[in-house]
């Protein structure tokens, strides 16, 4: 304390001898109940020391009394809800598709638990938003090679394709160039005669009807007579605007070379029947489905 | 006083570390404030106590209760006015306009809010009516504070406590009130089924009321509030104030040298240094050292110096409401003078307006049936096999009528474009309709999907517009349709 404080004379009340262009700051003593009150509160907070973890040891810390800790708090509230949740997953896989779907309630319910197994298992190779990408189907579209009604989607997301389980879908697209069944000026005929059933531009010198008798000798088998595709051998409309490997002459010419069988896992076993269920439930309401 | 001891043990150079409360003993006083200060108290505790159980037909299914804070359904009832949590604001505008009408109480008339409406005053006055009735008048009580303990004074503050403590339990009881129906609970409580909280918060607030009305008291006017504060940055000369006239009762003497000088013709104040106004006092301070922080301006003072001027035969208010300007003009020899309309006070009533005009037209206006939707980021637009484009949205609704109504769908923008909602199967061609349950929000999944050729542009508004099948309410908001 400086010794410059004195008295004020109208208040009766010592200054604290600061000075600021002739003011001067009165040093007004606090209620008594105040000072009681801040001690008190001091007092109080050693409570947290007790009760509470508090301070740092070499190679530990202070538990407190009650082994009070954040993260036990957490794995309590994920258990509960674990319950809650157990209790609604449990009538989810038990109640059919189709009433899912009119089901306010289950379908939001069905739509939420979907989309977060969704970002943890599909995201990776569908994307997050099932946008997919080259040889990954976009799951937001009305094109399915498996079938897009949601007891189809189910099974493939149970048991995928080509995924090596007994129940998976098979069926390839054969290696027509490398197996030796046509021939690479064939190849370069039969996928302009593939672009032109969906209207895209042919190449120059093109012929049309030999593409045509190679397509009904090679391909007509799996993809049908007029290439629209069967869903059985997942094999897919040709006479559409979406192509999953690309539509121009070149990728087309490599997919008749070497063929394709892209895979999709197996997810009955790794995933419980209710979160398969709520998946299929949401990739169906993405608005592709059928 | 032998409080202010510890005081005196300190070296005053360095200003004692806390000062020691002074007891307060208010005197019981009678007069026009005091009857203006009863009035107030019932119906301020009238109001608080009865207002949860008036009743309000919001139909079937929907509270009945005029007042209500549903805070489990999230919703706040106001005789006719519901309001939804994202409509706080009416309570922002609220709050701004009990400011602004403490302003202008304050540049009419001081601290009317103070001296009172405050809760604080309300219930401290309670108490010391209470208190007064057990023990006694000021002249009583301060003896027997004098006396120290004996069996009488025990029985007494043990009876003055369990009566503080039941009126603080019934501010207690009153306040949970507000946050269910009322009858309901009151039940509950009598049969002690009651959801725990009601009990925590009774206890809550029985403790506070107690505390700040019984122990608290003036504690909380001057050290507590910061109203004081603010209002002496905002009052003015023109202010009505609670103020000893200065002008009037100086050179203050006994009634006898009063009345002696006054017979010799010589210069003498009205004020006799009774210390009436300090008796009655409930923050215990003199009103003759002029406006102070610590005065709630309650008036009593006024009602006692009044008392004491009809008996000593000179005229009244030598303590009233003034204001500065006056014991100015007074002191010059200049007739008083009192403006009410100023800039002051216009302005803070052209505030209230606007601030009013806002909230009643927001509350005019309010939609009862609402709509907002969001663009899917990730698609944000898909292809699909005939090559058109779909977007997706979701949609959420907000039906704020107290019944279920059916809306419809319909979408403006994009060519040739169809909507599909999830879940949904139309009973109309491209028009869904949708149920929406009374007092609540929907989510939906809205597909929009356009032909590709008929819409080359990268992004075209479209415009979703709801219509209320029944009503014909319609409700519309924008959003983009993107093209890859």
């Amino acid at each position: 304390m400086t010794d410059h404080s004195e008295i004020d004379k109208v208040t009766g009340t010592s200054t604290t001898g600061h000075e600021w262009d002739g003011i001067k700051e009165l040093n007004t003593p606090l209620p008594r109940w105040w000072v009681w009150t801040f001690y008190a509160t001091i007092f109080w907070s050693i409570g947290y020391w007790i009760v509470y973890p508090a301070w740092p040891l070499v190679s530990s810390y202070t538990t407190g009394m009650f082994n009070y800790s954040s993260r036990a708090d957490v794995a309590v509230e994920l258990a509960n809800l674990a319950k809650i949740r157990g209790e609604k997953m449990v009538k989810l896989a038990a109640t059919p598709l189709a009433e899912i779907e009119k089901d306010p309630a289950m379908l939001a319910l069905a739509r939420a638990s979907g989309k977060a197994a969704f970002g943890d298992n599909c995201a990776p190779c569908h994307g997050t938003g099932g946008a997919g990408a080259k040889g990954y189907p976009n799951l937001n579209d009305d094109e399915w090679i498996w079938g897009g009604k949601p007891d189809q989607i189910e099974k493939t997301i149970q048991f995928g394709a080509r995924s090596g389980h007994a129940k998976a879908h098979e069926g390839a697209m054969l290696a027509f160039g490398k197996d030796g069944v046509l021939k690479p000026a064939e190849i370069v005929t039969v996928a302009n005669y593939v672009r032109s059933l969906s209207g895209l531009s042919t190449g120059a010198g093109y012929d049309a009807a030999a593409g045509k008798k190679l397509f009904a000798d090679n391909c007509a088998s799996c993809h049908g007579d007029a290439g629209k595709g069967n869903q059985e051998m997942g094999a897919p409309n040709l006479t559409d605007k979406i192509w999953l490997y690309g539509s121009d002459e070149a990728s087309l010419v490599e997919t008749i070379t070497n063929g394709r069988a892209g895979v999709m896992p197996a997810w009955v076993g790794r995933l419980d029947p209710a979160t398969i269920r709520a998946l299929a439930v949401y990739v169906h309401s993405l608005g592709g489905g059928q | 006083m032998s409080n202010t001891s510890v005081q005196d043990d300190i070296d005053l150079d360095y200003g004692p570390l806390y000062a020691a409360r002074k007891k307060v003993f208010p005197q019981k006083v009678s007069g026009t404030f005091r009857r203006i200060k009863w009035g107030l108290m019932g119906f301020c505790l009238g109001v608080y106590y009865f207002l949860p159980f008036v009743r309000w037909n919001r139909g079937l299914g929907a509270p009945d209760q005029a007042v209500l804070i549903d805070f489990p359904n999230k919703r706040f009832y106001f005789f006719f006015i519901e309001i939804w949590p994202q409509e706080l604001y009416y309570f922002t505008g609220l709050l701004v306009i009990a400011a602004l009408v403490l302003f202008l109480l304050n540049s009419i008339g001081g601290r009317i809010w103070c001296g009172y409406l405050c809760p604080q005053t309300v219930w401290t006055d309670l108490f010391y009516a209470v208190e007064r009735l057990i023990e006694g008048d000021r002249r009583e009580r301060m003896k027997k504070d004098a006396a120290g303990w004996n069996l009488e004074r025990v029985s007494e503050t043990v009876l003055k406590h369990s009566i503080w403590l039941m009126i603080a339990w019934w501010t207690g009881g009153a306040w949970v009130l507000y946050f269910a129906d009322a009858p309901t609970l009151v039940w509950q409580l009598l049969t002690f089924r009651a959801p725990m909280l009601a009990y925590i918060w009774i206890g809550i607030l029985t403790a506070s009321t107690y505390v700040l009305a019984g122990w608290m008291r003036e504690q909380v006017c001057v050290y507590m509030c910061p109203w004081p504060r603010i209002q002496a940055a905002l009052t003015d000369e023109w202010a009505l104030n609670v103020t000893y006239r200065y002008d009037r009762g100086e050179k203050r003497t006994s009634v006898k040298k009063a009345k002696e000088l006054r017979a010799r013709g010589e210069p003498v104040g009205d004020c006799v240094d009774c210390y009436q106004c300090v008796a009655v006092c409930p923050t215990g301070i003199d009103i003759r050292n002029g406006s102070q922080l610590d005065c709630i301006q309650c008036g009593l003072c006024i009602d006692a110096c009044d008392t004491v001027m009809t008996k000593i035969g000179r005229p009244t208010r030598l303590i009233g409401y003034d204001s500065d300007i006056n014991i100015k003009r007074r002191t010059e020899g200049k007739p008083e003078i009192y403006r009410v309309v100023r800039p002051r006070t216009v302005i803070y009533c052209g505030l209230i307006a606007v601030v009013g005009a806002i909230m009643l037209y927001a509350m005019l206006t309010r939609s009862l049936l609402d709509v907002n939707v969001l663009h899917d980021r990730n698609p944000v637009a898909v292809k699909l096999s005939d090559g058109s484009i779909r977007n997706a949205y979701t949609m959420r609704l907000l039906n704020k009528r107290g019944f279920d109504r059916v809306i419809a769908i319909d979408i403006d923008g994009p060519v040739n474009a169809t909507v599909h909602v999830v879940g949904v199967d139309s009973v109309t061609q491209d028009r869904p309709m949708i149920v929406l349950g009374r007092d609540q929000t929907t989510e939906l999944r809205v597909l929009v999907t356009a032909p590709a050729e008929n819409n080359t542009e990268k992004s075209v508004p479209v415009r979703f517009r709801i219509t209320d099948i029944g009503l014909g309410e319609t409700a519309v908001t924008t959003d983009n349709f993107v093209t890859p």
